[in-house]
């Protein structure tokens, strides 16, 4: 028999994996928790069709539209038939570890009738100094290709290396920009620019959008020999979504692109392995008495644990 | 302590009064816990369906326009009917006193009116999250006595 995926209190995950590619939302829910949770691993990637499946990440800062034109994604692509996903991740207060979600206030398709039940949102936050965000996001995308949703949008924030490198985690990267946003350096210094398969410069209603864009383009065409797809967009006023939803759904992406994702993904499993090890507490206390060089806690971190 | 508490905070019916909700909210981050918050003017269907895609362990209602004998027993029955009768759900705003008795036995768990310091809330929280069969749909005949 093949162990086709592995879990803690296996038998009720395999029951509810079953239940769940069959259409129950509630114990798709509930196995997505239990992977936030770490007690479920979900490494089943033989039913994940990497021509039929697509995750795709929706970052930029904060106020840009990011929220809005998912929406617009996911009501186009839920309208011509997809059952389709988004992860929106948020991050948890540092303080107290608790989050507000609120990403699903601004979102109308969720509450329309006839696509509702093709579109499955869920809040993530990224609580108290997890290395593991990034993996489990990638996790709980590969479970939702799993159980039927053909495209998965993960959206967060980018800013800070986690939400950077949850992005990072998605098979494509969608880079959202507003106009007067100062100029394209802040893009460029956030490090997300070679990251992404496509740029989308939203609210083309306002001034100084199209300069914007304009000039992004030119910046990157000095730099880059690949360039990501550019769009001039207006999620308000709903010009150029429709457009951008078809071009999307089956972006390309660059080799440049797939290289950062790569980089990025390898800094978020070393962070993870560091994290996780049984030993860490023990050696940041070596450290602390000095009687442990950076170097060497490095080295023992990395070796078997 | 484990994973913080999944808790959506919901406004249902024609009600556009959602400080008590937002404050709420609020408290309940600051404790650690995840919140999901609906924004308003949501029908009973929405906010199961929030309830069952985010996996929330609590449902607090909020009403301050007069419909909780109507809307949030229709909430914990449909709970009950889609499987989620493990959700515990409390409610908040402006519930007289005589209103109550009949909330808790549709399997509403606590109800908070003006004035409720929000430790209060947040022990409730902690008290329910510890008792057997306090869900919605659960057996058990305990309600938290609120302090206002």
């Amino acid at each position: 028999m093949v162990l086709d995926f592995i879990c803690v209190g296996d038998f009720v995950t395999r029951q509810e994996l079953l239940l769940a590619r069959q259409g129950s939302r509630r114990d798709l829910a509930r196995l997505l928790s239990l992977i936030e949770d770490g007690s479920y691993l979900f490494d089943d990637m033989s039913r994940i069709d990497a021509s039929r499946d697509m995750s795709i990440a929706i970052t930029g800062s904060p106020g840009v539209g990011k929220s809005v034109l998912c929406d617009q994604l996911l009501n186009h692509w839920a309208s011509s038939g997809y059952n389709v996903a988004l992860l929106a991740v948020d991050p948890s207060s540092p303080r107290s570890g608790g989050a507000l979600l609120g990403d699903r206030i601004r979102l109308k398709s969720i509450d329309d009738d006839a696509i509702k039940d093709r579109i499955y949102v869920r809040s993530i936050a990224t609580r108290k100094s997890t290395g593991s965000v990034p993996l489990i996001v990638r996790d709980m995308a590969a479970l939702l290709h799993d159980v039927g949703y053909q495209r998965v949008l993960i959206e967060t924030v980018g800013s800070g290396q986690s939400e950077l490198r949850c992005a990072a985690v998605a098979d494509r990267i969608v880079l959202v920009e507003g106009p007067a946003r100062g100029d394209s350096i802040q893009a460029e210094k956030a490090g997300l620019l070679e990251l992404a398969d496509a740029v989308i410069v939203n609210k083309a209603d306002i001034e100084g959008a199209r300069k914007h864009f304009d000039e992004l383009k030119e910046s990157l065409a000095l730099e880059q020999d690949e360039l990501p797809q550019m769009f001039l967009v207006s999620a308000l006023e709903q010009t150029g979504t429709k457009e951008l939803a078809d071009q999307l759904f089956n972006l390309a992406s660059t080799q440049r692109a797939k290289k950062s994702r790569i980089y990025q993904h390898l800094l978020a499993s070393h962070e993870q392995r560091l994290t996780q090890h049984p030993g860490l507490n023990e050696v940041l206390d070596l450290i602390l008495e000095g009687t442990l060089h950076i170097d060497d806690a490095l080295s023992h971190l990395n070796g078997s644990s | 302590m484990g994973s913080p508490v999944r808790v959506v905070v919901a406004k249902p019916g024609l009600d556009g009064h959602d400080r008590g909700a937002k404050v709420v909210a609020r408290a309940l981050r600051d404790a650690g816990h995840e919140v999901i918050y609906t924004g308003l003017r949501r029908t009973a269907q929405q906010i199961i369906d929030t309830v069952r895609d985010e996996d929330a362990a609590f449902l607090g209602l909020s009403s301050l326009s007069g419909a909780h004998n109507h809307l949030f027993p229709r909430i914990c029955q449909l709970l009950v009917e889609q499987n989620m009768g493990d959700v515990i759900v409390f409610g908040g705003g402006i519930i007289p006193q005589d209103d109550r008795e009949e909330l808790f036995s549709h399997g509403i768990r606590a109800i908070f009116g003006p004035g409720t310091p929000t430790s209060d809330i947040l022990q409730f929280i902690d008290e329910a999250r510890t008792r057997p069969e306090v869900g919605v749909g659960g057996s058990s005949d305990w309600f938290w006595t609120s302090s206002a």
